[in-house]
């Protein structure tokens, strides 16, 4: 944990981290429950759908771009997942890879639309957002799809050596992404696509290339996030994942990633969904009604960012 | 301190400093009525500091400023601008969308007998007025956004008329506008002198500093170093003043250029932009670009480049017939480009130094998209060595850095890409003297390299001083191709109003 502190050069994180450590500190003493090892097994594994779509959306808010159709994505992924994961049907590795490829072809479009069209990605993705939403309903007929096979809600509900298995891609997909954004050529170009788009540009990048990644990436989470939401409550839900894409954005910028772009880090974004998943089992442990948590969570999101902006003048 | 009506502005002894480094050390200044009052000093010398301690944008450590024999104490900006000082700002601070009028009196509206009720009639003629007066024909309902930026930076003089300025601060006024605006802003700028304004001065280019002040006062390192009149002055000694050392020979020694031809430009074209442009720059020559801002310079560097299209003609990069449609294309060819517009096409301002200089040749230092971070530290610590960089280290954000600095950053990233030619575009433009010394060097180590350099510039000393061969431009087409010798300043002036 030391390291992780003194590692962090970001002011913003360092100060969100800080407060991430405090309150859980403070959940620690106030109630005796929350420090224990089920707890946080249930915190993690409920983070982890947002964790992942907030992973997604990083990539896009860094270079400047917002995505506002993870949760209809989530709906389609869900719903084409659970249609192929009946028992005795297909093997498992088909509604997964299926489902998948769903959420990256939908990324894909935003990402053309935005790059070809030069219409702004609030616009697009919010298009996206009601057809996605579209899709899944007419994909499913507007009925949830239940009965799926056990092998495949093993993905939500199964554990690997006494680890839940949603946790362990959480730490997969964290170490890739983390990777992908800090040691790679195309990680380099996203903080330069959104630092300043224009020099970018007239130092060689393929803007649109990058900026066709970014979504594409983003709606391969998001494709991941479906699976696992499936999975988990066992039912391709054509109404699931509505305002997950505020979550997750509320996530990267709790994080400290910048809206205005060209920076923002995966463990910003990590520790911010862990964040918004301890307020809220803190306060079901302290017996506050969801009603209030609502209203913490939006004073949170404000606060971090005014934090965030404070260190910046410093 | 005695009290001296007759002077609009003192400065006694005024010093500030930030986090214990000395901004400002006991400066002095006087101005008079009437007198335009240059304040010199290179970049970070304490200029800007300075001014805006005079616009109450900052409080001083002590010392006093006095305005016409009454002090100001904690005065902040709304104080000074009603005691009567205003200042025309290097980057506009204007508001796009508003009307010329609206601009001139945004924050001081007049209202009708509804005290929230805008009187637009009296605002629009009072705004005609100024301008009139000023002998300026823009409209004072024109919005601002379809101003040039001489006629925006007019706006602002009017709004300081208007705000019955005193003492006007002008930063950097003759930075982005032609000669002709030139012109017309020193016309003002006497006819402000004779009503009395007293007018403190800042720029960079030399020629303008003689041909426009009375009184020159030297900063340097924040320290105060002298006030002569400019009539005692001349370049060298102000150059001295200013960077505290002599500067001998600014420019290097020209050496002939043999090697065989790397660009090739035949006909290009673009429809209502330029037309016709022809040249060839061999290994190791210099070319420069002259010409009044807005002949066509620019243009012709982006359409090379693949910034812009280009309607017809040809470009040949040794000896090959080459199409480009975009930075990307013309980089892998060997063209490199440093852009006029260095805040906007030049640099990553929240990326480090490392990560801007290695920004165009990144494959080069990956291996299967995985960066190889040490491979990109050789690189840019030998850069920034070469380059003279002054920083704290390549992680350092260029964003950090003085604009001297950070132009030699994205120099570095070009050349980073190994160009066969590269474009200069006003590579020295708002950099301090002994930056401008340096990349006159660094265009010369170029050019020993086997570089061939298409150089613009503003400022026909550079011209004059690095160029082999000398294409004039005006309004799009081509009026002369000068040989060093044959070149002089009135010369190139006569093709490029042609």
């Amino acid at each position: 944990m030391n390291t992780l502190l003194t590692r962090s050069k970001n002011l913003g994180q360092y100060g969100i981290f800080g407060a991430f450590l405090v309150i859980c500190l403070g959940l620690a003493v106030v109630n005796p429950q929350f420090m224990t090892v089920s707890n946080w097994t249930i915190i993690i594994t409920q983070v982890s759908i947002n964790a992942l779509l907030a992973f997604g959306v990083t990539f896009v808010i860094i270079t400047g771009g917002i995505d506002l159709s993870l949760g209809s994505i989530v709906a389609v992924t869900g719903v084409v997942a659970a249609s192929l994961a009946h028992p005795d049907t297909y093997p498992v590795v088909v509604p997964i890879g299926v489902g998948f490829l769903s959420g990256v072809a939908m990324g894909a479009l935003n990402g053309l639309v935005i790059t070809k069209s030069k219409v702004p990605p609030f616009i697009v993705t919010l298009g996206m957002m009601t057809i996605g939403r579209g899709l899944a309903l007419i994909l499913s007929k507007g009925r949830p799809i239940s009965n799926l096979s056990d092998s495949f809600n093993f993905i939500g509900g199964g554990s690997v050596v006494g680890i839940p298995f949603p946790i362990l891609i959480l730490v997969v997909f964290f170490v890739i992404c983390t990777l992908l954004l800090k040691k790679t050529v195309l990680g380099r170009y996203i903080y330069a696509v959104g630092g300043n788009e224009q020099a970018a540009m007239a130092s060689g990048i393929r803007v649109n290339k990058v900026k066709m990644a970014v979504y594409t990436l983003c709606g391969g989470l998001a494709g991941l996030a479906g699976i696992l939401l499936t999975a988990r409550i066992t039912t391709g839900q054509p109404n699931a994942g509505a305002g997950f894409e505020l979550d997750a954005i509320a996530a990267a910028i709790i994080g400290g990633t910048s809206t205005s772009g060209g920076t923002g880090t995966m463990m910003g974004t990590l520790i911010g969904a862990l964040l918004i998943g301890v307020i809220s089992n803190g306060l079901d442990l302290l017996n506050v009604t969801s009603y209030y948590q609502q209203v913490v969570m939006g004073a949170i999101i404000i606060g971090a960012v005014v934090l965030d902006s404070w260190n910046q003048k410093k | 301190m005695t009290r001296r009506p007759d002077q609009l502005l003192q400065v006694r002894n005024l010093s500030k400093s930030f986090v214990g480094v000395k901004a400002l050390d006991q400066v002095q200044l006087d101005l008079k009525k009437g007198e335009v009052h240059a304040v010199m000093g290179e970049n970070g010398a304490g200029k800007s500091t300075f001014m805006k301690i005079l616009m109450g944008l900052l409080s001083p450590d002590s010392g006093e400023i006095w305005l016409e024999g009454d002090i100001l104490k904690n005065a902040d900006v709304n104080e000074t601008l009603k005691r009567g000082i205003s200042m025309i700002h290097q980057e506009m601070l204007v508001v796009p969308e508003l009307t010329v009028a609206q601009n001139i009196f945004l924050g001081r509206e007049k209202t009708n007998w509804l005290p929230f009720w805008l009187n637009d009639a009296y605002t629009n003629a009072q705004a005609e007025a100024i301008l009139q007066q000023m002998g300026v024909n823009i409209a004072p309902t024109t919005l601002l956004k379809h101003l040039s930026v001489a006629e925006m930076q007019m706006v602002e003089i009017a709004k300081a008329i208007s705000n019955n300025a005193k003492v006007i601060i002008m930063d950097e006024p003759t930075s982005a506008i032609s000669d002709k605006e030139v012109a017309t802003l020193f016309k003002i700028i006497k006819d402000l002198k004779q009503q009395g304004v007293g007018i403190l001065y800042i720029s960079h280019k030399m020629d303008e500093i003689f041909q426009i002040s009375d009184t020159i006062t030297v900063l340097r390192d924040g320290q105060y170093i002298g006030t002569k009149p400019a009539s005692d002055l001349d370049q060298p000694t102000l150059i001295s003043m200013m960077v505290g050392r002599e500067i001998t020979h600014l420019f290097p020694e020209i050496v002939p250029a043999k090697g065989e031809v790397v660009l090739s430009v035949k006909q290009l074209t673009r429809q209502g932009v330029f037309s016709d442009i022809t040249f060839e720059v061999r290994k190791g020559e210099v070319l420069g670009l002259a010409g009044l801002m807005g002949a066509g310079r620019t243009e012709v560097a982006r359409a090379i480049f693949g910034l812009d299209r280009y309607d017809s003609g040809e470009i040949q990069l040794n000896g090959k017939t080459v199409r480009v449609h975009s930075p990307a294309e013309a980089i892998a060819l060997g063209i490199g480009y440093v852009s006029e517009d260095r805040k906007g096409l030049g640099f990553i301002p929240a990326m480090t130094i490392q990560d801007n200089i290695t920004l165009s040749s990144l494959p080069q230092h990956a291996k299967a998209g995985w960066v190889i971070t040490d491979s990109e530290a050789t690189v840019a610590t030998h850069m920034m060595q070469n380059l003279r960089i002054k920083a704290t280290g390549a992680a350092q954000k260029v964003s950090h850095l003085s604009g001297g600095n950070q132009q030699k950053v994205v120099i570095a990233k070009v050349l980073q890409a190994a160009p066969d030619v590269v474009i200069l575009d006003e590579p020295t433009r708002g950099i301090d003297i002994g930056a401008k010394f340096e990349i006159y060097k660094l265009i010369h180590d170029l050019t020993a390299q086997g570089i061939a350099v298409v150089m613009i510039s503003s400022e026909l000393p550079e011209i004059l001083g690095l160029s082999h061969r000398i294409l004039v431009l005006s309004k799009g087409k081509q009026t002369a191709l000068l040989s060093n010798t044959e070149a002089t300043q009135d010369k190139i002036m006569k093709f490029a109003m042609q």
